[in-house]
């Protein structure tokens, strides 16, 4: 009870609200009394801090009001964002979130196209070059054949055709049937085929097979004379790994001879359609013929691959059966007749490929 | 630019809690603190508090009195916001790089740790009240921040008279002075709040 009193008379006493004769009496007793003393200033010390409390605490609540208000009276534009505040905020509150998902998004494309990649077994074109044979000089010069041709036109019957694309092609029947690929021709309206000899024929395409890459052409051209039999024959069924190739083909204006081995028998990434050859081939060896050693026709020269040198793939010849096949529905072309057999079997490399020279084509498209 | 004078007298205002003054202060600064805390990761949310301390210091600074007005209200307040909206991307650990505009426009350290030992004593205060329990934390609270006579406060906690209420006001004081006052010497002695 005495400290009860005692902390009341210094409260009163700190807060001034003592009367002046007891103010003095007090100060006396606090000055004889130091206990008294340290409460005064402990208490007064106290009392401060809890004002200044106080004030901190009403001035917090009186912020709280004010924000609360002005945000009503619509002064300022707190919690309302709107327009370029708004995207700003979203885009830095959720900028993680979104690269996460990015990253997510990023990971799966990559993964699927893996997984795309891996389990499909198409030839991948960044690997794998076409044969065909752009010709450098008639590519450069183009744009001024173009237009001397323009300007020529008129004094000139004979339309000059410039030449774009290039490869070899083969006889399959004396009558003017050949075989090439069908890239070489793909975009071409004026196809020409030229002999070792230089001679020079029109063609038109019979079929084209895009998926085998297989084009059967039809020579149409009045100075064409039909042969009788050819020298080779064309292989029905698959050959073995290992067993010694050669080809001939245009890589350049001449025909040229080269030999190698077939080294699979499923082409590129396992191709099925075609077969791999361990040989020397170039631009221009496109369609051109395979044969094995009994003068046989086992698959037309396609495509190489870029990563490897003497690396070529060639389309079983099997798909030229197939591709006939389709070819006689139309009965245009009913009288069609593929060599089975070859007859240069048993001679030698020179012989055969002396032989079989006259019926191996340089095909040229527009 | 504005008038001098004006801004000597809002803080002068502000000082005593004006409501007024504190209105126009907040009016004119804080969108301002609330684009700068939204361009650099935070939300309408951090921008009220951040602000809202801003405010603080600068109430607590024009309390001091020692407050000369070297720059504008709007400057001094900008750059408490950056100050203590850095502080707090660091210790969220959200702070990578300093942004080309967030340097100090005017120096407020002393500012700030001047803010910060009051701040801590303040929450200790109100620990300590909290840790009182009822009814003498709102008992102290009605006396000491109301202002309330202990007439008045007699008949609001329903105690008989008023020698009874003041009776256990001084118990509550001295168990609150006891928490505090402890509690108050530790934190000076491991010199952090």
């Amino acid at each position: 009870m005495e400290d009860t009193k005692l902390l009341d008379i210094v409260e009163r006493y700190i807060k001034g609200e003592m009367n002046p004769d007891e103010r003095l009496h007090f100060e006396t007793l606090r000055k004889s009394n130091a206990e008294i003393d340290q409460l005064v200033v402990e208490h007064t010390l106290f009392l401060q801090q809890m004002n200044r409390f106080g004030e901190w605490k009403k001035f917090r609540s009186s912020l709280n009001d004010v924000h609360t208000q002005l945000t009503e009276q619509g002064k300022i534009d707190s919690t309302r964002l709107k327009g370029k505040a708004k995207v700003i905020y979203l885009v830095k509150r959720y900028k993680r979130v979104a690269a996460i998902a990015a990253v997510i998004a990023g990971v799966t494309t990559i993964t699927i196209s893996a997984l795309v990649n891996t389990f499909n077994p198409k030839v991948d074109n960044a690997q794998i070059t076409s044969l065909s044979r752009d010709i450098q000089y008639i590519k450069q010069k183009q744009n001024v054949q173009t237009n001397e041709v323009n300007q020529l036109k008129n004094k000139i019957t004979t339309t000059q055709i410039p030449f774009k694309a290039g490869g070899s092609g083969f006889l399959i029947d004396g009558k003017g049937y050949l075989v090439t690929n069908a890239h070489i021709i793909r975009n071409s309206k004026n196809i020409v085929v030229i002999n070792n000899k230089g001679d020079q024929f029109k063609a038109i395409i019979a079929k084209i097979f895009f998926d085998k890459d297989i084009a059967i052409l039809k020579i149409e051209d009045d100075t064409y004379k039909q042969t009788g039999s050819l020298p080779y024959g064309i292989r029905k069924s698959s050959t073995d790994v290992a067993e010694p190739i050669f080809t001939l083909g245009y890589p350049r204006n001449e025909i040229v001879y080269s030999e190698g081995y077939l080294s699979a028998k499923t082409g590129f990434n396992g191709d099925t359609l075609s077969c791999q050859l361990g040989i020397a081939a170039n631009r221009g060896n496109s369609g051109g013929p395979v044969f094995n050693h009994d003068g046989e026709i086992i698959g037309i020269i396609s495509s190489k691959e870029m990563a490897a040198e003497g690396v070529a793939f060639a389309i079983q010849s099997k798909y030229i059966y197939s591709a006939i096949d389709d070819l006689k529905k139309d009965t245009t072309f009913q009288s069609i007749k593929v060599p089975a057999k070859s007859s240069v079997r048993g001679m030698d490399k020179k012989q055969q490929v002396k032989k079989i020279q006259d019926f191996v084509f340089m095909v040229k498209g527009d | 630019m504005k008038d001098q004078f004006e801004e000597i007298a809002l803080l002068k205002g502000l000082a005593t809690n004006d409501k007024k003054a504190v209105e126009t202060i907040y009016q004119e600064n804080f969108n301002m603190v609330q684009s700068l805390i939204i361009n650099n990761n935070g939300s309408s949310d951090d921008a009220k508090d951040i602000f809202q301390e801003a405010m603080i210091v600068l109430y607590e600074k024009a309390r001091s009195g020692t407050f000369e007005l070297n720059c504008q209200i709007k400057t001094f307040v900008y750059s408490v916001s950056k100050r203590l909206w850095l502080k707090r991307l660091q210790q969220q650990n959200r702070y990578t790089a300093t942004s080309d505009n967030l340097e100090d426009v005017v120096p407020v350290e002393n500012e700030l740790e001047e803010h910060e030992k009051i701040n801590a004593e303040f929450n200790l205060m109100e620990k300590a009240l909290n840790n009182l329990g009822e009814p003498c934390k709102s008992l102290l609270e009605a006396y000491y921040l109301k202002k309330q006579n202990m007439q008045v406060i007699a008949l609001n906690f329903g105690y008989t008279n008023a020698d009874n209420a003041k009776n256990q006001k001084y118990k509550c004081l001295m168990r609150l002075k006891k928490i505090f006052f402890t509690d108050y010497k530790n934190g000076k002695e491991d010199g952090g709040y």
